[in-house]
């Protein structure tokens, strides 16, 4: 059996960045991933032979990401208190937002349309290694995807209107 | 105009373009739908650029060097730590266990025949009864979504369906003043028969369970106390019922908590008939 550091290390370049877009934070980011390898470590012999590696650590990070995030909403979220956004300050220039910041805008889109758009544009998943990660079928992940672009581009067309909205 | 080979463009084809990943006959085919329909390919190409800076923008998260914990040895070393631990805890276990066993062995064979039965029966009784309830801790008390059956919202419905299943009247006693909170409760399988657990919270979320089920034993015992890895309990068997509080926490911090049950259930036993709880 090939060893499975041999098989994981290179792919952990990728799940920490994955995770990052997720969660915004680089610690945060970075449990996510070990959290995302012990369990790989624990489950190794129960991986099916000829899967696709990449998409079951992205399946696993993803579901550890989604439980968390469940219970960071029944505990309430939790936000440093420099980064905690203060109320009445102005907000971040228009021009932030209108310009490039396509991952701030990315932020505002449901977790499974945020997840598409990361696994299918930036970890180059194949449409079928990205209908597994989401449980989903190809069909309904390309009408997904589909839809996940065309939020983005709303966003950041609305950029501004939806920011002043936001600071209301 | 639309696609000159036969076949409508679709959908997952237009992603495809966006992706760069279609080829041939069919890239042709949606170029061709696309310098029909210009607006379409400006968003297209849109989607194009939007992907292309998503990119760039993570790209160095990608190139950073991996932290040290997050290489495989290391993890693999902090599994293996763990698993010592648990291994080591269950060797604890097996050890008070057999401790527990040989002393009942032990003195009944100091004690002669006729207290033989009730060593052998009393003995196990609190032991399995704890070993239940240290379990079924486990399992609830890192459970976030449901970590209770009925929510202590509707204590009286708890409180009744419980003690009907366990065919003895029960309480969820007021833990109030040792700092927990009812959050509810769960019907379990124990043995033949069913058990109760009651969990409780406090304020920094630590939660504490009451076991309650039925034990072969009979007679009462003393108070038992149970450290398993970091979980301890004290359990006691009363009037046919054993009772196992449970919690992480030091002994001197759990003991009140039992001895506050006990007396709970004492007075339940002794004026159930007629009080209304």
């Amino acid at each position: 059996m090939a060893d499975p550091g041999a098989l994981l290390e290179p792919l952990i370049p990728s799940l920490r960045r994955y995770a990052y877009a997720l969660v915004r934070d680089h610690d945060a980011a970075d449990d996510l991933v070990q959290d995302t390898l012990e369990r790989a470590l624990s489950r190794w012999l129960l991986r099916r032979d000829g899967g696709d590696l990449r998409a079951w650590l992205f399946t696993i990070l993803r579901n550890l990401h989604i439980n968390a995030y469940r219970r960071g909403r029944r505990q309430g979220t939790h936000v440093p208190f420099d980064l905690a956004p203060m109320p009445g300050t102005p907000a971040t220039q228009d021009s932030a937002l209108e310009t490039r910041d396509v991952l701030a805008a990315l932020d505002q889109l449901p977790e499974e349309q945020k997840s598409l758009l990361l696994l299918v544009g930036v970890e180059d998943l194949s449409y079928e290694a990205a209908a597994r990660v989401l449980g989903l079928p190809l069909g309904t992940v390309m009408s997904r995807l589909s839809r996940a672009r065309q939020k983005l581009r709303t966003v950041l067309e609305m950029g501004r209107a939806t920011l002043l909205r936001r600071v209301k | 105009m639309t696609a000159p080979t036969g076949i409508p463009v679709g959908e997952d084809e237009l992603q495809a373009y966006v992706d760069r990943r279609l080829t041939g006959e069919r890239l042709a085919a949606v170029e061709a739908h696309l310098a029909a329909n210009p607006d379409l390919h400006e968003q297209l190409l849109a989607d194009r650029r939007l992907r292309g800076t998503l990119r760039g923008q993570l790209e160095a998260k990608a190139n950073e060097p991996v932290p040290a914990r997050l290489r495989i040895a290391n993890i693999r070393a902090g599994r293996r730590a763990q698993l010592a631990g648990a291994l080591l805890r269950v060797a604890a276990v097996v050890a008070i266990f057999v401790a527990g066993a040989g002393g009942g062995w032990y003195a009944a064979t100091l004690q002669g025949p006729a207290r033989v039965q009730t060593a052998s029966l009393q003995t196990p009784s609190t032991a399995t009864v704890t070993q239940g309830a240290v379990a079924a801790y486990r399992t609830f008390v890192v459970e976030v979504a449901h970590p209770v059956e009925v929510d202590a919202k509707q204590e009286a419905h708890l409180v009744q369906w419980l003690s009907r299943r366990l065919g003895r009247p029960l309480v969820a006693p007021d833990l109030s003043q040792h700092g927990y909170k009812l959050m509810g409760g769960r019907l379990l399988p124990a043995g033949s028969g069913q058990a109760a657990q009651f969990m409780y919270d406090d304020q920094s979320g630590k939660r504490l369970t009451l076991y309650v089920r039925q034990a072969e034993g009979g007679s009462e015992t003393a108070f038992r106390f149970l450290r398993e890895g970091d979980t301890a309990s004290f359990a006691w068997i009363d009037q046919g019922f054993g009772f196992v509080v449970t919690s992480v926490a030091a002994r001197a911090e759990l003991l009140p908590i039992a001895e506050a049950v006990y007396l709970r259930f004492e007075h339940t036993e002794e004026t159930s008939p007629t009080r209304k709880n």
